[in-house]
């Protein structure tokens, strides 16, 4: 498969969160604004490209029986790396994201993936399968933070589009996770429904 | 009292999918009926309270090692063991047990809400007594929600949905109502927390 459609198929084909509907916990948990539900996606990228990587290159050294607890402290590994230098770097940040950091490994896509794709390719092609889920995934997070922070306060990225007063709490609380995250599917399944 | 005030806290203030958006996958995946949603909850509780014990003493050796940052790692490779020796030994010692929750539990090991757990109790420094009633409670808590989402949705089915909202976007939107409701929960935790002076 050529690369780019590879990439391409993370992104909208086999989108993790529109169209495969993995990884739930964080999209509705991390998509309190904007900048949350990126940082959150890059992270889980971060993790999702350098597992990949790893299990495509050590998939001929691990048995079959234990392939799954292989994969899950290759990911474990990698998720304390982000841990670690997000709480250096950027603390408020990490302090924001709270409890969803290290919940990265239990994230589906990040097992599903290694096990899907990585298990059966080369290093390259888990590679880029890697960025082109992480980059939907990070598509769909930021869109869905974006769209709470915007109904909720008024603005986007922190940019006042209008004045807070006139926002709906509601969204940026639990419920308006779930109704925004309900709405965004439908839309995207309504656009792509379109063009086939 | 404290330990009653835990339970409200956990099943109805904070509820663990409701409010804190764990165990959102297995609550879209597996609650189309209630049964299948009571067998699940069932593990889940069972699970959660027996890995947080486990979980919680593994940090004590952690923490006086100054090993703290492998938490994540140790935990989540004790709780996939754990699910695995749960599963081997339920279908020995009681294989009707095994036969209603045995399909749900490698659901479970990826299911965030027992990682979490085991997590929150670390970083809430409860004592292990406390944290037991907080696991057990959260899985209750995780149970109703499922049980009320699963016989919403039997409702649903019998509805007419537009296209492109049918399957996840009306399911997501109904849980948003009802994590609406369970909205008006909040503030009682502090309420109660005075009125017993705790």
């Amino acid at each position: 498969m050529s690369y780019l459609r590879i990439l391409t198929n993370g992104i909208i084909k086999e989108n993790p969160t529109f169209v495969l509907l993995l990884g739930m916990c964080p999209t509705l948990g991390t998509t309190s604004s904007a900048l949350n539900g990126m940082s959150m996606g890059l992270a889980t990228a971060f993790v999702l490209i350098a597992s990949n990587m790893a299990v495509a290159m050590m998939k001929n050294l691990i048995p079959d029986k234990v392939r799954i607890p292989a994969y899950v402290v290759i990911i474990a590994t990698f998720v304390t790396v982000v841990q670690l230098v997000m709480q250096a770097y950027v603390p408020g940040l990490y302090a924001s994201l709270g409890l969803f950091i290290p919940l990265i490994v239990v994230n589906c896509i990040v097992l599903g993936r290694a096990e899907s794709f990585a298990a059966k390719s080369t290093t390259t092609e888990s590679a880029f399968d890697g960025l082109g889920i992480g980059l939907g995934f990070t598509m769909a997070l930021t869109i869905l933070g974006a769209v709470r922070e915007f109904l909720g306060t008024g603005r986007i990225f922190g940019w006042n589009i209008y004045p807070e007063k006139f926002g709906s709490l509601l969204f940026v609380l639990a419920p308006g996770a779930f109704i925004v995250l309900g709405f965004l599917i439908a839309l995207f399944n309504i656009f792509t429904k379109r063009s086939k | 009292m404290s330990y009653i005030l835990i339970f409200i806290t956990a099943v109805f203030v904070n509820n663990i999918v409701l409010a804190q958006f764990l165990g959102i996958c297995p609550f879209l995946g597996v609650s189309r009926k209630v049964e299948t949603a009571v067998g699940m909850s069932a593990a889940v509780a069972f699970v959660m309270t027996l890995s947080t014990i486990i979980t919680y003493l593994i940090q004590g050796v952690l923490d006086s090692f100054g090993l703290g940052f492998m938490q994540t790692i140790t935990f989540i490779l004790v709780i996939a063991a754990l699910v695995q020796m749960v599963e081997i030994i339920l279908k020995k010692v009681s294989p009707p047990l095994y036969q209603a929750l045995g399909v749900f539990l490698p659901l479970i090991t990826t299911n965030c809400t027992i990682l979490g757990v085991a997590i929150l109790v670390i970083q809430k420094n409860l004592n292990l007594v406390e944290s037991v009633i907080f696991a057990f409670s959260t899985a209750i808590g995780f149970g109703v929600a499922l049980v009320l989402f699963a016989g919403l949705r039997e409702q649903l089915a019998l509805t007419r949905i537009p296209n492109g909202m049918k399957g996840a976007p009306i399911a997501l939107i109904v849980a948003g109502m009802l994590a609406m409701a369970f909205m008006g929960f909040s503030g009682i935790d502090k309420t109660l927390a005075k009125l017993w002076g705790i």
